[in-house]
């Protein structure tokens, strides 16, 4: 029997993944890809808790957060090619110009 | 489907509650039309376009003062004298901004039209998030809010520094976002609403859930999304970065509307919604707020750029700020949003002094930049002079008044310890600042010492905010009182 606690494990440690993604990768694309795990493991929980309540709320969260996370995709990988042409590099790394 | 829920749900809308977000929404829209049939390189009337769409805000929000509150959306927005306050608080800061742009993005060969648009949209995502009762609509209007400044910040698209800016602001933004959201879905899976006053009543009801670890893991998640978009330690890395590499008048921009909206939809969450976790969030705030003053001010110390001794002195203000809901008092929380106005109007006109001192590509805004400024460009001298004061707390400046308040409600409330603090990181602050000034009255110039042209539309911008430092600092009682109004 799979139980709301299966998913919330679930997307628990997808969101642990993304996380742990994002501090250690590199490349700015892949971490962006770890966001985007963070944030789809938060429509995962919303959609499993929403079930669980019976309550639609949580489902409504989720086209909300599509949404956005489609938004900030298209601004992020515009600023990413930008940078792109100046440095000839997304590595994070050579986001190094600012600093202390 | 149930035609009388449908009905209800039409009944519920009340496009009065989001007004002057409306207003802002379709002005911009308006204006991002009207530029693209624009000759290019032609802004100057697209932004009169956005000052009249922010009058016309200012206007609709002035006049709803005081009136009934306005409930919309089945309770998800709730136009009401806390959110008036802070919604004329961006307002005046959206304003001082398109004054001191224009000239600015002509200076420095990028006369986007698209600029002004999205100012406006930060300022609606702004407001939404202070009028937004309900989790949706404050992660709504922080998305707005954030997606429209991850563009500004990196708007100049051929200077990698602008670039870096925008990227990094990005990426940390968005992760900080994952943070946010599963505090919200933990907090949610908890009571099943995302309505705050609802998960407030919740709690009241079941308070043996209060020690639940999913309330506590959200209220940490949630807390971790907020406090990264405040610029408070341990989050405040991205900020200098991010100050430093936006554009001049973005910078100052996002300091402060931004940072006062994120104060906002923070103090609702946590005075509504986790009102019953008070004694957790206080304690946890309590060292935040000591680590963010004192981080924010040592290291603003040894900066020579000043783009980025601003940038950590905003830190610091932040942590100033903190000390206010720490305090959760009457005087502690209308303190913040008298404070978010005060620092408005010293930070912008301390960046539009900025945006006319600084030469194309701004590599002079560095100290040694300033030398002999003073004597050599008096208005501009005397202008930053009045506007360091008031971000050294000193009076009669708007930077003491806010201070005060926020100092007053922490003693009240019997953290003492923790104004005591402030008040000695308010000396602290006063070594970086006075350096500044010690630079602009007595180093001579160097040789090639060039005048900068004073141009209209920011010495009208600087000119505003002296008098508004001044007004909130010489009779702080009547905005006050209308702060205290506020409340909820």
């Amino acid at each position: 029997m799979i139980t709301v606690y299966h998913y919330m494990a679930v997307s628990a440690i997808l969101f642990s993944l993304g996380t742990f993604g994002v501090l250690t990768r590199k490349n700015a694309i892949v971490i962006f890809m770890c966001i985007e795990l963070m944030l789809n493991s938060v429509n995962l929980t919303f959609i499993a808790l929403s079930r669980h309540l019976g309550s639609m709320d949580g489902q409504v969260f989720v086209f909300f957060i599509m949404t956005v996370a489609a938004a900030e995709a298209a601004v992020g990988l515009a600023l990413m090619i930008s940078f792109y042409r100046n440095r000839e590099s997304i590595d994070v790394d050579d986001i190094n110009l600012l600093k202390w | 489907m149930d035609t009388s829920l449908v009905q209800q749900a039409i009944d519920n809308v009340n496009f009065a509650a989001i007004m002057p977000a409306l207003i802002l929404c379709v002005v911009g829209m308006a204006a991002l039309l009207i530029g693209v049939f624009s000759k290019r390189g032609r802004t100057f009337h697209i932004s009169l376009i956005c000052l009249f769409g922010l009058v016309a805000a200012g206007v609709a929000t002035v006049g709803g003062w005081n009136q009934p509150y306005q409930f919309g959306f089945s309770g998800h927005v709730a136009l009401d004298n806390f959110a008036r306050f802070f919604n004329m608080t961006f307002i005046i800061g959206s304003i001082l901004t398109i004054l001191m742009s224009d000239d600015y993005l002509k200076r420095e060969g990028y006369p986007i039209s698209e600029y002004y648009p999205l100012i406006l949209f930060t300022t609606a995502g702004a407001m939404l998030m202070a009028s937004g009762t309900d989790m949706m609509t404050i992660f709504l209007g922080l998305e707005v809010l954030s997606v429209s400044l991850y563009v500004l910040a990196g708007l100049f698209r051929n200077q990698v520094r602008s670039n870096e800016a925008g990227l990094k602001y990005f990426l940390l933004g968005a992760f900080s976002t994952g943070f946010l959201l599963y505090g919200i879905a933990l907090i949610y899976g908890v009571t099943g609403t995302t309505n705050l006053t609802d998960i407030g009543n919740y709690f009241i009801y079941h308070p043996a859930l209060l020690t639940n670890p999913m309330t506590i893991a959200g209220m940490l998640l949630l807390s971790v999304g907020f406090l990264f978009k405040i610029g408070a330690a341990p989050f405040h890395m991205w900020a200098p970065d991010v100050y430093q590499g936006a554009p001049t008048p973005i910078t100052a921009f996002m300091s402060a509307g931004p940072k006062a909206a994120a104060f906002a939809a923070f103090l609702r969450i946590l005075l509504l919604a986790l009102g019953g976790l008070e004694n957790d969030w206080t304690s946890l705030l309590w060292v935040l707020a000591v680590a963010t003053m004192t981080i924010g001010n040592v290291i603003a110390i040894s900066q020579t750029d000043i783009k980025r001794m601003l940038a950590y002195s905003s830190i610091s203000h932040a942590g100033y700020a903190l000390v206010g809901i720490v305090a959760a008092n009457e005087i502690g929380i209308s303190g913040i949003m008298f404070y978010m106005l005060a620092y408005t109007f010293m930070n912008l006109g301390a960046f539009a002094v900025l945006t006319l001192a600084g030469k194309k590509g701004e590599n002079n805004l560095t100290l040694d930049g300033f030398a002999g400024f003073g004597f050599k460009q008096p208005f501009l001298g005397v202008a930053m002079t009045i506007f360091l004061f008031s971000l050294m707390g000193l009076p009669p400046t708007a930077g003491f008044a806010g201070k005060f308040y926020i100092f007053a409600g922490a003693v009240k409330a019997g953290y003492l310890w923790l104004a005591v603090i402030g008040v000695l990181n308010s000396a602290v602050s006063l070594y970086y600042y006075l350096r500044v000034m010690v630079y602009m009255y007595f180093r001579d110039p160097n040789e090639e010492f060039e005048w900068v042209a004073l141009k209209t539309g920011a010495v009208i911008s600087i000119i505003l905010a002296i008098i508004g430092v001044l007004y909130l600092g010489i009779l702080p009682g009547g905005v006050m009182e209308m702060a205290k109004l506020g409340l909820f």
